[in-house]
């Protein structure tokens, strides 16, 4: 079962790779077969049909009212052949992608790299204030990239075209990053102790919150742009985010955007956030931004 | 449309104890979901006859447990009942709350044979 689009293939539809040692794009979808042929397989012998539990149990005369709401799980009604079994496991569902987020966060303790999960609706300008940031931060920090995104290697291009090394991953029809896909990605980038790692989550203000990739700090970029309710209407991820930063302020003569406002309802969702303003495009306010990498990167050791 | 993922969770952690259980198929199984831990059932239940096909769940029945938001406040210690992160503390309306439940996601029971 295909862990991105749901369709029966074997392999996930997750493409891990390097713009460098890419040179064409190809479309590999082989294994891929997202034409359910079940038809002919629709014999399951539903033999299993009656365990709707409606023991109706009129024994002649007394009158058993077993009322079955499964609560107690005592149930040890020997009516069929089979044995039942009930097992409380009581197991997060998330676990897997957890454990691997504690084992990716591990690996960045060790090296005292930073990690950092961008994170945000389409078009906010995650890829530009990284490459800003890349552009004029590359001479002091040493830094590392992870550029999440359903299709194309364009961000990961972008990246590269500064001289950062890059993976880009390509969640095919995923609408998120999850931490084995980091997991991957890591591997493959051999970063240097005391890094800071970059890693663009898909565009989406939804799905990405719930899943941990094991990163040091989450960081939610919005733009002025974007409506300043925002933050309750997506309120998942404002509350599992630390730093928001506020992109695009130089268009804010030319927008309604109230600013307090924004920053206001994003404190309702998460008290402890911590905000950036700036402009990717013309560098205003990125100096506080630069100087928070810096000392994050520090105290981290 | 994340609840794909968790549904596939589900179907992997169902089919790991089925299988640890030595069963060979699930009748019932039971979640807890909170109302704070983003998943829209309507999408969970739209996607789960696709993630369940060909598995061990492929015939289970599903129940939901809707774990009902909990918060404490942590400036005036209040324990109030909320429905949104956003949701300020009734008595002293502050937003520092600690979430007591809510965000549970897990799958509680199930039963095999």
């Amino acid at each position: 079962m295909c862990g991105t689009c749901g369709c029966g293939s074997e392999k996930n539809g997750v493409v891990i790779q390097n713009p460098l040692e890419i040179k064409t794009h190809q479309h590999e979808h082989q294994n891929h077969e997202h034409h359910h042929s079940h038809e002919d397989e629709h014999t399951h012998e539903h033999t299993h049909d009656g365990h709707s539990h409606n023991h109706e149990h009129n024994h002649d005369g007394h009158s058993h009212s077993h009322e079955h709401t499964h609560d107690g799980h005592s149930h040890s009604h020997e009516h069929s052949p089979h044995k039942k079994k009930v097992l409380e496991i009581e197991q997060d569902i998330l676990q897997q992608n957890d454990i691997m987020a504690a084992r990716n966060k591990g690996y960045f303790e060790a090296k005292s790299i930073f990690a950092l999960n961008l994170v945000s609706s389409p078009g906010s300008g995650k890829t530009a204030l990284l490459e800003r940031t890349l552009k004029d931060l590359k001479e002091d920090l040493s830094f590392y990239v992870i550029e999440g995104d359903q299709q194309t290697l364009n961000d990961a291009n972008r990246i590269a075209a500064v001289g950062i090394p890059v993976i880009q991953i390509n969640t095919g029809k995923g609408c998120h990053l999850e931490s084995d896909m980091v997991y991957d990605a890591v591997k493959k980038l051999d970063i240097s102790d005391n890094s800071i790692l970059m890693i663009e989550n898909v565009g989406n203000l939804v799905c990405p919150s719930m899943f941990n990739l094991g990163e040091s700090k989450r960081v939610v970029i919005i733009s002025t742009t974007e409506g300043e309710d925002k933050p309750l209407k997506y309120p998942d991820m404002f509350h599992t985010s630390d730093i928001c930063i506020i992109n695009k302020i130089d268009l804010m003569p030319y927008l309604q955007f109230d600013l307090a406002q924004l920053k206001e309802n994003a404190l309702k969702v998460n008290p402890h956030l911590q905000f950036f303003e700036l402009s990717a495009t013309t560098g205003d306010g990125m100096e506080a931004w630069y100087q928070w990498l810096k000392e994050s990167r520090i105290t981290l050791k | 449309m994340h609840e794909l993922s968790v549904a596939l969770g589900i179907v992997k952690i169902a089919e790991d104890e089925t299988k640890k259980a030595n069963a060979t198929a699930v009748e019932l199984i039971e979640l807890e979901i909170g109302t704070l831990a983003g998943i829209e059932l309507e999408s969970l239940n739209f996607v789960w006859p696709a993630a369940v096909k060909d598995t061990v769940l492929e015939n289970a029945i599903k129940k939901i447990i809707t774990i009902k938001g909990k918060a404490k406040c942590i400036d005036c210690d209040t324990v109030f009942g909320i429905t949104h992160f956003y949701d300020a503390c009734p008595k002293c309306k502050s937003n520092f709350k600690g979430i007591l439940k809510g965000k549970e996601l897990r799958v509680k029971a199930l039963e095999v044979v």
